[in-house]
């Protein structure tokens, strides 16, 4: 086990990839001579090389496109978006294109591409750089969506999801790049559609994914120390394909319920969440299901107010003990 | 259809003529006030009174004011997120642009903006927008109301020299050309889209704007140092525009001295120190004009002191403004969304718009 940053664990992640299959090649801005906005892909051109490592000029509705592509041929390219945000100038090719040719093909093709980036608020960049559309993208099938919260998950979740012959949209955070969790030194790779329960509890089931996932780990031993309440936190990764029979499993024993995330309320993973959760286990259910998200508006620049803005441990708390 | 109507240099065209003295005192102020601005926003937020990005436009600020300045009351602005240049250059007040950056309740943008997206449209700026891009369809249809209102002005669209990559400025390109738009599209062009220089982002045969030959609309490219050419070059455009509402591309070559962003971790990797400093030694719009201004005996070194001196005062008072304006309340989140709901109207009455619980 070595201690690695969320940003080292996708660097060795892509580094061991490009190694082991000659078909996986990055793209992005910035990505290659510049080391990466964000530093993810550094030193990985210096060893890899311009074949492998690929700058493009700010054009994401053609390199993207060049991707999906590319993938129809077999190649895995893996898109580097500096934020999620900036996808939407390329969103007809990830929902049209990247979404529906197997479709429309009668499944004679498939797009094995990854399409990487932040997505997230937190960071003082204002609405047009805070966009979380993990939600909008789940609700395309034929997409798959991957949010990990850890660096092990991040590091697991990203070769598989390289190795996947569909196209993932893999969803990380800049607020996360430079945490530390244990990675294990030896290959291991983490199925997509399996959700991973970070802290076992008996009471309430916090679920949630991405950054917030953290978020309901804070608010868990703040639950146990001062409220005497037992917090299970259930860690989603991925969010299509979804792992429901961990989400209910954790509801059936715990009876209670909150959803978390950084996104917008308004069809939200958390409304994906409540709708399956009443379906599947209502009989279980002791009290209506909580949920927490974003409040609904634009991402306010102002540093003191955004953090307001995004769910923190507090607001999860208030919401635990309002339904206990 | 490349229209240069002077050859470079040939700077003192009738529209500079025109300014009187007092004219250009303000132009050398007002590009002072820009960089003054910019270097103490760049203070604060190293001390952490900031969040997010700081992009600056120091290097470029003949730009801004040179063709700022040669704007009527029917003309209109809107650029990308290295918008503080224009901000300044349109008239908006050190104030509201610092207490913005410093995310209070007295921004330009009340707070919820940030140093991307200021806005000033009872000063026809139309922001500050963070795509790369984003803002060159809008460009378009400013022009477009223009000229579907039958009102004689244009409206000056700037984008980077990276930006000219985005899709959506090519579909705005044709847009302009084909209805015929007032739109000014003005490619700062200082070399370097983050740590990538102009070669390795574009392909191109002897310009950027030589791209505009595709669209059959008329382009110029020229150096940007010198504000007297800015406005000498840039007022033949803005002259088709009004008259005949053709749109131009023009490319204006300049330099940004500071790293993209502050957050620019490479910025002295991807350009060596010696290119820096040969901008800032010998192409310093500040300077020139400045030099211009002397060998004019408008002003003298004692006077170009003062403008200095009175720059950075502003731009400390701009500080202490900003420090002691209030925060936005909690409840400024969720105002300013709809207009119909912050107007309490008849139409906001039905239905749910928010949805916390
Ligand atoms: C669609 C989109 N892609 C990427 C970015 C990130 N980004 C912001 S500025 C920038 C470089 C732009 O360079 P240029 O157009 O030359 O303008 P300059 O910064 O030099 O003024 C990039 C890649 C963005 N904001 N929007
Ligand atoms: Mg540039």
């Amino acid at each position: 086990m070595a201690l690695l940053t969320y940003r080292e664990a996708l660097r060795t992640a892509l580094d061991e990839e490009i190694l082991r299959d000659e078909n996986v090649v990055v793209i992005g801005e910035e990505v290659a001579q510049y080391n990466g906005a964000y530093k993810v892909t550094e030193g990985l051109w210096a060893a890899h090389g311009d074949k492998r490592l690929v700058d493009t000029p700010i054009s994401e509705a053609g390199f993207v496109g060049m991707g999906i592509g590319a993938s129809m041929l077999g190649l895995r390219p893996v898109i580097e978006l500096m934020f999620w945000s900036f996808a939407y100038v390329a969103f007809d090719q990830i929902v049209n294109n990247a979404g529906c040719v197997r479709y429309m093909s009668g499944g004679l093709l498939n797009v094995p591409i990854v399409i990487r980036g932040p997505a997230n608020g937190g960071t003082n960049v204002g609405a047009t750089h805070s966009h979380t559309p993990e939600n909008l993208l789940a609700n395309m099938p034929g997409l798959k969506v991957v949010a990990p919260a850890t660096a092990y998950d991040a590091k697991g979740l990203l070769k598989t999801s390289i190795r996947d012959n569909d196209p993932v949209m893999f969803m990380e955070n800049t607020l996360l790049y430079g945490e530390k969790w244990e990675v294990p030194d030896t290959e291991y790779l983490i199925p997509l559609g399996q959700a991973d329960v970070k802290r076992v509890g008996r009471d309430i089931s916090l679920i949630a994914h991405g950054r917030a996932v953290l978020t309901c780990l804070k608010a868990a031993e703040l639950l146990a120390a001062e409220h005497d309440i037992d917090a299970e936190v259930v860690d989603l990764r991925s969010i299509r394909p979804l792992d429901e029979e961990t989400v209910i499993t954790s509801v059936r024993k715990t009876h209670r319920a909150v959803v978390v995330e950084e996104g917008k309320p308004f069809c939200g993973i958390g409304a994906q969440l409540v709708s399956t959760i009443q379906e599947k286990a209502f009989d279980d259910l002791d009290a209506p299901i909580g949920r927490v998200a974003s409040l609904d508006a634009p991402a306010i620049y102002s540093p003191p107010l955004e953090k307001r803005q995004l769910p923190d441990p507090q607001r999860v708390i208030e919401k635990v003990l309002h339904l206990s | 259809m490349h229209t240069v109507l002077q050859s470079p240099g040939e700077s003192r065209s009738t529209i500079n003529e025109q300014l009187t003295k007092a004219d250009k005192i303000r132009l050398l102020r007002d590009m002072y006030r820009i960089r003054r601005f910019e270097q103490t926003s760049l203070k604060y937020y190293n001390l952490g009174r900031m969040g997010g990005f700081l992009h600056l436009y120091s290097g470029q600020e003949a730009v801004a004011v040179g063709t700022i300045s040669l704007l009527g009351e029917n003309d209109h602005v809107i650029t990308a997120y290295r918008d503080h240049g224009h901000a300044l250059a349109v008239g908006m007040s050190m104030n509201e642009c610092m207490a913005e950056l410093f995310g209070k309740a007295t921004g330009c943008s009340k707070g919820k903006g940030g140093s991307m997206h200021f806005f000033a449209p009872d000063k026809r700026y139309w922001g500050g927008h963070g795509i790369v891009g984003g803002q060159t369809p809008l460009g378009a249809g400013i022009a477009y109301a223009l000229k579907y209102k039958n009102i004689p002005g244009c409206c000056l669209c700037y984008l980077g020299d990276g930006a000219i990559n985005q899709g959506a400025f090519h579909e705005s390109l044709n847009l302009a050309a084909l209805f015929q738009l007032p739109v000014i599209y003005i490619i700062e062009n200082n070399g370097y889209s983050m740590g990538t220089s102009q070669k390795r982002s574009s392909a191109y045969k002897s310009s950027l704007a030589e791209r505009a030959e595709a669209y059959n609309m008329a382009w110029d490219v020229f150096i940007g140092e010198d504000l007297y050419e800015v406005r000498n070059r840039t007022n033949i455009a803005i002259d088709r525009a009004r008259k005949t509402q053709q749109p131009t591309l023009l490319e204006i070559q300049t330099y940004r001295y500071y790293g993209h962003s502050v957050a620019d971790a490479n910025a002295k990797k991807y350009r060596t120190s010696e290119e820096i400093d040969d901008y800032k030694n010998n192409h310093d719009p500040l300077q020139i004009f400045s030099k211009a201004l002397l060998q004019e005996e408008v002003l003298t070194q004692a006077d170009i002191q003062e403008i200095d001196k009175a720059a950075k005062e502003e731009a400390n008072a701009a500080v202490a403004f900003a420090e002691e304006s209030p925060l936005p309340e909690e409840s400024d989140i969720l105002n300013d969304v709809y207009w119909e709901v912050d107007n309490q109207t008849e139409a906001a009455k039905h239905g749910y718009y928010f949805f916390n619980n």
